[in-house]
């Protein structure tokens, strides 16, 4: 304890020589070692790569609503190759639905939204001058914006991007004769992928080492805000889980170019037997989703943190049931690992164990619940003002309940057996992760803009980007659940050879209209964005009046965070509205009065 | 259609800048403070979130309506209709909750909207409350896994043995399916045997020799075309190393053969199958067997009208076993659609063409059904004329040596 003490003074002392100077340009932006600058670096990289996962999904939502028809805004993107006279070409379809995935749940919402909000929030909510290892962290980025480049490259090989789906099951993520994104494509895509999993490695032990160590004065584990709570869970997640997709990956490699067969047996293809035998599809599978599964936390769980902060912030009110509120988070991490088989169902696994994973599954039902009820009993009799961040909070908690509650239908297997791989599912995971996810990164942008960039993002255009927002998401996932119903599968190219299909013809051009005015809303917020960052008002220390130690920081950035010593923490994180105080907020720095009782029980 | 989005997107367009120029206007007159909502601002906005909730309430049941009606009609299988009554009863309980959550949210940001002058309550947490929503939704959902988990024993156990057993094949981009000849066997495959002639590999003494030929004549071929080739030149290397290939494919067949005839004649009883394409015939009310397999990549074979999907993966035999209860006429009848049919359709992420991987399934009477059968072509009709014929040859020996 000692030791770390005089460790702290001494790294305050070295900070207070510091910031003054001038640093040059690239160590200051480029290649900063600062956590502030590295979480802008992720959100303005993970916006773009967000951009481009957009714009995809809108050409291909323009071949699902009008099928082989020309258009000059296909052929513009994507050349004559792959959209001749303006008509997307199928093989072109399946890489922009598999880039489309990849980037929205990777480079989006793991590293974009993880390593924005856990690098700016992490040192500044647990009062720490930076991250344990700033070199870690700048490297982490590095590695994840070498990863983005590779993957836009990917785009412009001869071949197509990778095209198996942004789960790349082999054999046909594996053999380029069965589609040709599996040529060069899937190989950049192997590339990039394992970059990312070193970038989210690096950061997610220094988040993780981060927590533990550097803590403030006074700031107990029990004393941390819901957002830490959530990062910390995230990271290790992310710690656990990833190398297990670096092994999927690297075997996959192996059988692509040494001519392995960890996952090829018996293929004949394009006229000639290959001598693979003994592989399993299966085993890429069961690997892919022992990461995968814990994926979709390391998605939710930040957001829910985010959620958590933004709430109970602009209702003016404890968070309600901060414990169990812990307690779910850490039920969910942990069963998050146990639940990957109930994307296997009808793979061709062992019944028995489709029963087991149907059981753990549901189980995550019950943490899931618990944590809706306490968002809404946050709001229950609380004094809310309807911010742009806490609109997107309300909205994310409506898209996480509709979400979750169609994961019941789907975690029992038997009911899998005819959605699986539908447009049902589509619809399930795109609101109860990728809307959810989004929601609450919106809401952590508004949120903590002042925290980033010194000024606020302007309201109004908030306000508008937020209606046109929320209303075309639903717009655009809620009605998939009848395709999926009428067994309508995913990732098909067109549905015009099926008569039963054709009932949906009006409802898929709905779909895209709506999609391209949910894309409108996020020029909107681009522009808004931009502006404001440069241009836009400049913000007070503390504009939400907030308990969180981040907004006893200087609203100008400097190194350390803190100008002069650390803050000492005394209390919990949600003394909102609390009886008996002049504000409606008491700051985690203010001492105990006399008599007070901290935290949960303070009432 | 072009046309509407062009219209939509220039919209976008003029909405985006006009929105653009209101934002700057409205900006430089109020100087605009972002992190202050205003009271009334407060007020419309925590309005609209109310109406929202009335909006959204509407759009659903509005989807609900229109596209409801698409959705699949009641199953045509034995489970089938036990895998309705869990969706029904498991969706009844999530609309239930996606309401209330719903009216609860909604409501509650709207009540409870910033007062002038007003204090939140200071709730930190409730014992009991919280006790309350973890054991009710943990009762809830153990009946739901419960109900669940034995509905999903009862469907994958194994079929009764009776059962009628039809292979699905799966390659980049049709089906076929396989009955069983005479013997009621389906007979084995083997990878290493497809060819043009034998496109699913079954394993015959006959097409087991034919393959060797053809490997042989093509090693023979490529013989010679290294005798012709500049030696240790690029065409001599590909040349080689095909060979390889050749002779590595030619001692496996050698082996598998020994194997096999270790192990007996087995093997020949798919001299008699009968691989049909584009459409297959079942009997109604009779326990099926689909033995599934793929040729090339993962295909996932679909036929949502008897709820039955089951992945068929290249090196491994998949199964899903169900009773189809409903002919395809008296399904007409039930969906009003004299042109419906059943489909099997690919339903796992294989190709440029995974979107157009069907085959009709007829389901009909057991003498129909028959009827159908016997005039599909068996699979090798030579070899199997030979097989009658030697059995007849046996036995007359055996009744020669009687005499």
């Amino acid at each position: 304890m000692e030791a770390q003490v005089t460790e702290k003074e001494i790294l305050t002392t070295q900070h207070e020589e510091h910031h003054h100077h001038d640093e040059p340009f690239l160590t200051k932006y480029l290649f900063s070692q600062d956590h502030k600058m590295i979480g802008k670096q992720f959100l303005i990289t993970g916006t773009f790569m967000a951009f481009v996962g957009m714009i995809m999904s809108l050409l291909f939502r323009v071949q699902l609503a009008w099928p082989g028809e020309g258009f000059a805004v296909l052929n513009f993107f994507l050349g004559d190759k792959w959209a001749p006279e303006g008509v997307l070409d199928p093989n072109m379809y399946l890489a922009l639905v598999t880039i489309h995935g990849t980037i929205m749940v990777f480079f989006l919402l793991t590293a974009g939204l993880s390593g924005t909000f856990a690098n700016l929030l992490i040192p500044l909510q647990i009062g720490a001058r930076d991250m344990a290892s700033g070199l870690l962290n700048m490297l982490s980025y590095w590695f994840f914006f070498v990863s983005s480049a590779i993957m836009l490259f990917s785009l412009y090989v001869e071949s197509g991007p990778a095209a198996a789906g942004w789960t790349v099951y082999p054999p046909l993520s594996a053999l380029p004769q069965a589609v040709p994104g599996s040529g060069l494509g899937m190989t950049l895509w192997l590339v990039s992928m394992s970059l990312f999993i070193v970038s989210s490695l690096l950061g997610g032990l220094n988040y993780i080492v981060t927590i533990i160590n550097l803590r403030t004065k006074g700031m107990k584990m029990t004393r941390l805000p819901l957002s830490i709570w959530a990062l910390f869970v995230t990271a290790i997640l992310g710690v656990l889980s990833f190398p297990v997709l670096f092994a999927a990956a690297l075997l996959l490699i192996f059988d692509r170019t040494f001519g392995t067969s960890f996952y090829l047996s018996d293929i004949y293809i394009a006229g000639e037997a290959l001598d693979a035998t003994g592989g399993s599809p299966l085993l890429f599978q069961h690997l892919f989703w022992f990461l995968g599964h814990p994926e979709v936390y390391i998605i939710l769980l930040p957001a829910l943190g985010i959620t958590s902060e933004v709430i109970a912030t602009n209702s003016r009110k404890p968070i309600f049931g901060y414990r169990a509120m812990v307690g779910s988070i850490l039920a969910i991490g942990f069963l998050s690992f146990i639940v990957w088989g109930h994307h296997m169902f009808i793979t061709g696994m062992n019944p028995f164990v489709g029963a087991v994973f149907t059981f753990t599954t549901l189980l995550i039902a019950i943490p899931s619940a618990v944590k809706a009820f306490n968002y809404i009993t946050t709001l229950w009799k609380g004094n809310i003002r309807f911010t742009p961040a806490m609109m997107f909070a309300i909205a994310m908690v409506s898209t996480f309940i509709t979400g979750g509650l169609t994961g019941i239908i789907l975690a029992d297997a038997a009911l899998d057996i005819n959605l699986h791989d539908t447009y049902f599912v589509v619809a399930h995971f795109h609101i109860v992760m990728g809307l959810s996810a989004v929601l609450a990164m919106f809401a952590g942008v508004y949120h903590w803009f002042p925290k980033l960039f010194g000024t606020l993002l302007n309201k109004r255009l908030g306000y508008i980007h937020f209606w046109l927002t929320f209303l075309s998401a639903y717009g655009v996932f809620f009605p998939q659940h009848f395709q999926g119903l009428a067994g309508v599968p995913r990732r098909y190219y067109s549905y015009t050879e099926y008569p039963m299909f054709a009932d949906f013809a009006d409802l898929s051009v709905f779909i895209t209209i709506a999609a391209i005015i949910g894309g409108i809303a996020q020029v909107i917020f681009a522009y808004n964005f931009i502006y404001s960052a440069f241009r836009g008002q400049k913000s007070p220390q503390n504009p939400w009046g907030s308990n969180t130690l981040e907004w006893t920081t200087p609203i100008e950035h400097i190194h350390g965070n803190w100008p002069g010593e650390l803050p000492t923490v005394h209390r919990w994180a949600y003394d909102y509205s609390k009886p008996g105080k002049d504000q409606d907020f008491v700051p985690q720095t203010v001492p105990l009065e006399e008599g007070e009782i901290d935290g949960e029980s303070g009432h | 259609m072009g046309l509407l989005v062009s219209i939509v997107v220039v919209l976008g367009i003029i909405t985006f800048a006009q929105l653009i120029k209101v934002f700057e206007v409205t900006k430089s007159l109020k100087g605009g403070d972002d992190h202050i909502v205003t009271d009334k601002e407060n007020r419309n906005q925590a309005t609209l979130m109310f109406g929202y909730l009335f909006v959204f309430f509407a759009f659903c049941i509005w989807t609900y309506v229109k596209y409801g009606q698409f959705m699949l009609p009641e199953a045509a299988s034995v489970h089938g209709e036990k895998i309705d009554t869990l969706l029904g009863f498991n969706f009844l309980i999530i609309i239930l909750a996606f309401i209330i959550t719903h009216i609860l949210l909604f409501y509650f940001a709207f009540k409870y909207q910033r007062r002038v002058g007003g204090k939140a309550d200071f709730i930190t947490h409730n014992n009991k409350l919280e006790l309350v929503w973890t054991t009710f939704p943990a009762i809830v959902l153990a009946v739901i896994i419960i109900y669940g988990i034995s509905t999903w024993n009862e469907i994958t156990r194994s079929e009764p043995e009776n059962a009628l057993t039809v292979e699905l094949y799966a390659k980049q981009f049709d089906w076929t399916a396989r009955f069983p000849g005479e013997d009621g066997k389906l007979g084995e495959a083997n990878y290493r045997l497809i060819s043009g002639t034998n496109p699913m590999g079954l394993i015959t003494d006959n097409s087991l020799e034919e393959k060797l030929a053809e490997l042989n004549e093509k090693k023979a071929e490529l013989d010679a075309k290294l005798l012709d080739a500049v030696p240790d030149g690029k065409i001599a290397e590909d040349t080689q190393e095909e060979i390889w290939r050749v002779e590595n494919h030619i001692n496996k067949l050698i082996a598998f053969q020994k194997e096999a005839d270790n192990r007996g004649a087995g093997y020949i009883s798919g001299f008699d199958d009968k691989p049909v394409k584009v459409e297959f015939h079942l009997p109604v009310d009779e326990p099926i067997k689909f033995q599934i397999r793929a040729q090339d990549v993962i295909h996932s074979a679909y036929m949502p009208h008897f709820r039955a999907q089951m992945n068929a993966v290249p090196g491994m035999v998949t199964s899903f076993y169900f009773t189809p209860n409903k002919t395809t006429e008296e399904m007409r009848l039930i969906t009003k659609n004299p042109e419906f049919d059943y489909l099997l359709y690919c339903n796992k992420i294989c190709g440029a063409a995974h979107y157009n991987m069907q085959m009709k399934i007829v389901v009909e009477s057991r003498e129909k059904y028959e009827a159908w059968l016997d005039q599909q072509p068996v699979f090798y009709a030579e070899g199997l004329e030979r097989l009658l014929e030697e059995e007849l040859n046996k036995k007359q020996e055996v009744l020669a040596s009687k005499k």
